[in-house]
């Protein structure tokens, strides 16, 4: 730890997009960030806001379109020889053995044959894998994988350890198990690790482990927040202080509903921002409002509600948007309350709900447009590539797609429009017109 | 069950439109081709073919040498695949070239070439090497394709974790190799050679036997040995011919192929342990032979480790591949510019000879064409009328399937250009006998891609939705048209492009006949192709061979590229 400012690493304005002229699409927007010696930071925010990017921008396994990343001051050149990542997908080697797997990360650093045996075997012991030396991946759960993981990225002995959502593929018991083993190397100084790096998207468990929060945000990725966590470890879950801190990030998420107008967008091809229709499914928000609808004063503290449901912060916010952009429900303060309209959906018939969700579909600006291209199309029927086409000016190809794969949902639920797979065409159902 | 679903499904391009690096590989593949006949004008008019003896002690010696002429071409192929693929999958500006060339050259009916590689070559070398070396060649050209396609595919469908990982844990090239592409290819490179492998047989028996007017072509191997014996009517020579071909096929199975797929399992990426790993005896003795493990241990182990370090040493670590495409540069314009001039110029002599085909020729290679065409139909149909209902008997009988496989698979592996002059033999006495011994031998060689495709296809049904027809009281007829057509289509059609790829190739050799010193022919594109071979009419020959490539290629883009997106769209239950 002799660099001058303690900074370990820097980045400087940031910013990764694809594509070119009026389909240039911005993943990442001129992020500034900083790590220093001794810390453990996570990089926290919903999915599609490049958090990931960043970390492959971070390791130098992608050069940022502009920019600058410094490690010790001088900019990175190539894949960064001093970070070792850990893979929410373990990335292990199938046809290797355990021990094999690690011992191929110390061969390409050029390590002989018998150095690298005792070092993968002290590795395997220490994250509690001895014995398993020679089974393969395969043989092994998700959390025996993931401690394999750990152990290779470990074994390089790099200064920054980089975390890409590692417990999130994992059952709920090994994760909370793997999280707590790897405080305990990390806190009691047993690894040479001079900094950690961790990609989430669970509130809680940043809360847990890290020391510093970076809170990022989608359309287009850029860092909204940042706070530190000051809490002691080993942390206490239960403790006003933890909830608090998780109250506010929820906060800062989830943030606040706002006038119609703006929570709405604009239409895609006019000015301002599209505003992208959440990834939800009905039944789900159905679910949700229903559960509010079943609450005292028809209203939650978020965290609660999550841990309520039992369903992951990232899916929770986005059923939360969507319930917000529907007019079903309000956001204050890490709160949720159902509106009186949202009351009326959540105890409606099923034809009721319909037309309810029908007519608040009808004033969201992407339906509005994708309904008034049908209405002035020929026999009112569209092909999905016309659709595709004019709704890739507004967003990447890949999100267009999926963007229209959730209009269509909502659209037949709502019966506004529907969808005929093997021809590809999208048509105006009566209620549309 | 479920292995053999993956080699019979070749991975090709038939999604792909037409582009304009098809029209550059269509004009360079006319332009070899016409190189080829130009060559041929300076070849012998008279080729003295080898004695062929009949005494059954030579057969050891001939086994070898068609055996000896496979790994040559083999080895060839596997060292074209390796360096080919490679490079398309890690050049964006070669891959726009060399797969589309992939591509037509797999389209291609090899055996349409065999003369004009046959010629060209005994023009410039001795005959008999001439002869050793087109042999090669036509092996090659049978086998490359496809492995080099399977390679090209895994290299491109590594998934990215991996990739991510091997560059943040420093991976230089060689490593990359042999821990991450090689291993992950393995699995569809053994099937892959395997099918190759099948291949070569068929085309290694026909350049074998390759006789036309008095230019004898063939080479001392099994596929000769056979022709003789058939010739001579020699029934006993026949048997010990087949016997002896069968045995090898048997033999390469068992000690190399059996082991390298037990070998390869590890190579698995799925997560899961499968069910029935496959097993080898061959393999299994190899194992837990103490003599192999020492081996190991002492000499191949510390030599491996060695080479690593060596190479460690001198290459560096490598990063993700580049996204974005580099400018090209000027020595690529104009190497591209020298490309286009010499096919321009190729073009234009080929043309010229073209132009020395007679209205009557031409007509004749239309009529030839339609008679091919028709013959290559009845086999598709005679083929799919039998293993459609025998295919859904094995694959939906476990019992039946137990014991009827293996015959099924011997009788396969048996290269169907071996047996066509013992077939010839029985059917040149009844009239019409040629016109339907080419068609028997067509059925022969690709009936059982089909059967193999169905078996697959039926076995894949799920088991839910037999049990549910079954619930529904569905009648038989309804049962087949609701479930079991829709379910084989995928099957049906990636088995009825192989066939009638196999069908087209197998016309050149089955259409005319050199049989007791005296030419058999029917009318067809094959029988015009040898004719003019024997004639020495160069123009007829560049013509009629241009004409089979074109119209091959146009089928499989017009007619099966459709139906293959139709079955993978609609009808694939995955």
């Amino acid at each position: 730890m002799t660099i001058g400012d303690g900074k370990l690493l820097e980045l400087r304005q940031v910013t990764q997009a694809y594509g070119r002229g009026a389909r240039r699409f911005v993943a990442v927007d001129r992020v500034n960030f900083s790590l220093s010696a001794g810390e453990f930071v996570a990089l926290l925010g919903p999915s599609g806001c490049g958090k990931s990017t960043l970390l492959r921008i971070i390791t130098g396994l992608q050069r940022p379109t502009e920019g600058h990343v410094l490690y010790r001051g001088q900019p990175l050149q190539g894949v960064n020889p001093y970070a070792a990542i850990v893979f929410q997908t373990f990335a292990l080697f199938p046809w290797l053995t355990v021990q094999e797997n690690v011992e191929v990360a110390l061969k390409a650093r050029g390590m002989p044959a018998v150095l690298r045996a005792s070092r993968a075997i002290d590795l395997l012991d220490r994250v509690g894998l001895d014995g398993f030396e020679s089974a393969y991946p395969r043989e092994l759960s998700g959390g025996m994988r993931q401690k394999v993981g750990f152990a290779r990225a470990m074994a390089v002995e790099p200064e920054l350890l980089c975390l890409d959502e590692p417990f999130s593929a994992l059952d709920v018991l090994s994760a909370e198990a793997l999280r707590r083993e790897l405080l305990e190397l990390w806190t009691g100084g047993k690894i040479p690790t001079q900094a950690i790096l961790m990609v989430t998207h669970n509130i809680e468990e940043a809360v847990f482990m890290a020391d510093r929060i970076v809170v990022m945000d989608k359309s287009p990725g850029r860092v909204v927040a940042e706070l530190r966590v000051d809490l002691p470890h080993p942390r206490d879950r239960k403790s006003g202080a933890f909830l608090a801190t998780i109250d506010r990030v929820y906060g800062l998420l989830a943030g606040q509903t706002e006038a119609e107008s703006v929570e709405l967008g604009t239409a895609p091809g006019e000015p301002g921002r599209t505003r992208a229709l959440p990834d939800v499914g009905i039944s789900d928000l159905t679910g949700l409002l229903e559960r509010l609808d079943d609450l005292p004063g028809n209203r939650a503290d978020i965290y609660r509600l999550s841990e309520d449901l039992k369903v992951d912060s990232n899916h929770l916010l986005a059923l939360i948007e969507a319930a917000e952009l529907l007019g079903f429900a309000t956001v204050a303060q890490g709160d949720i309350t159902l509106t009186p309209l949202g009351e009326t959906f959540a105890e409606a018939s099923i034809l009721g709900r319909k037309a309810i969700f029908a007519a608040r579909l009808r004033r969201v600006p992407l339906f509005k447009w994708l309904l008034s291209l049908l209405k002035a199309a020929h026999q009112q029927q569209l092909d999905y590539g016309v659709v595709l086409t004019a709704l890739e000016l507004e967003f990447p190809r890949e999100e267009a797609e999926r963007q229209l794969d959730i209009a269509t949902q909502w659209g037949r639920y709502a019966e506004l429009l529907s969808y005929d797979d093997s021809e590809e065409r999208f048509y105006l159902e009566p209620a549309g017109a | 069950m479920l292995k053999r679903v993956r080699i019979f499904r070749s991975e090709q391009f038939l999604g792909r439109r037409f582009s304009r690096a098809d029209l550059l590989v269509i004009l360079s593949v006319a332009v070899v081709i016409y190189g080829g006949v130009r060559l041929g004008l300076a070849a012998p008019a008279v080729v003295e073919g080898p004695d062929i003896s009949l005494e059954p002690r030579v057969l050891p010696r001939y086994a070898l040498y068609s055996v000896g002429r496979m790994l040559a071409a083999y080895g060839l192929s596997f060292l074209f695949t390796m360096v080919y693929g490679y490079i398309a999958a890690y050049n964006r500006r070669a891959e726009t070239i060399l797969m589309p060339l992939l591509d037509v050259l797999q389209s291609v009916p090899i055996l349409s070439f065999l003369p004009v590689v046959l010629l060209g070559l005994s023009a410039i070398l001795p005959e008999g090497i001439a002869a050793e070396l087109a042999s090669i060649v036509l092996i090659f050209t049978s086998q490359a394709w496809n492995m080099t396609f399977a390679w090209y595919q895994s290299l491109t469908t590594i998934p990215v974790m991996l990739r991510e990982a091997s560059s943040i844990f420093r991976f230089n090239r060689w490593l990359r190799l042999k821990t991450l592409e090689l291993p992950f290819a393995a699995t569809s490179l053994i099937w892959n050679s395997m099918m190759s492998w099948a291949g070569g047989w068929f085309f290694l028996m026909a350049a074998e036997i390759f006789t036309v007017g008095r230019r004898d072509f063939r080479l001392p191997g099994l596929g000769a040995y056979l022709s003789e014996a058939a010739t001579q009517g020699n029934a006993r020579a026949i048997l010990m011919g087949i016997g002896a071909l069968v045995l090898v096929i048997v033999a390469i199975d068992q000690l190399v192929w059996r082991p390298l797929i037990a070998w390869s399992d590890r190579f698995n990426l799925e997560m899961v342990e499968s069910d029935n790993p496959p097993t080898s005896w061959f393999y299994d003795l190899w194992r837990n032979s103490r003599l192999i493990e020492g081996l190991h241990t002492l000499v191949i182990h510390p030599l491996s480790e060695r080479l690593d370090a060596f190479l460690n040493a001198r290459l560096e670590p490598v990063g993700m591949p580049a996204s974005t495409e580099s400018r090209p540069s000027w020595w690529s314009h104009i190497a591209l510019a020298g490309l286009v001039v010499g096919l321009l110029y190729g073009m234009y002599r080929a043309t010229g000879m073209l132009l020395q085909v007679s209205p009557a020729q031409w007509g004749m290679i239309v009529v030839g064409w339609l008679a091919t065409l028709m013959r290559v139909v009845t086999a598709l149909l005679i083929a799919l009328a039998w293993t459609i209902p025998v295919g859904v008997l094995i694959g939906t009988n476990e019992r039946l399937a137990r014991w009827l496989q293996p015959v099924v698979q011997i009788a396969a592996s048996i290269p169907a250009t071996a047996l066509f002059p013992v077939v010839l033999l029985a059917l040149l006495q009844v009239p019409g006998g040629l016109a339907i011994a080419a068609v028997l031998l067509m059925l022969m060689g690709t009936q059982w891609y089909l059967l193999f495709n169905v078996i697959a296809g039926a076995a894949a049904i799920p088991q839910d939705l037999k049990y549910t027809a079954a619930l529904l009281g569905l009648s038989r007829w309804e049962r087949w048209r609701t479930l079991i057509l829709p379910a084989l289509f995928p099957y049906i059609v990636t088995g009825a492009i192989t066939a009638s790829g196999g069908a087209w190739n197998a016309s050149i050799v089955a259409e005319y006949i050199e049989y007791g010193g005296r030419g058999y022919f029917t009318t067809g594109l094959g029988s015009l192709i040898a004719r003019a071979t024997a004639a020495g009419d160069y123009p007829l020959l560049l013509a009629a061979t241009l004409s089979m490539v074109l119209s091959v290629v146009a089928i499989n883009r017009v007619f099966w590229r459709r139906l293959y997106t139709l079955a993978e769209d609609r009808f694939r239950m995955e």
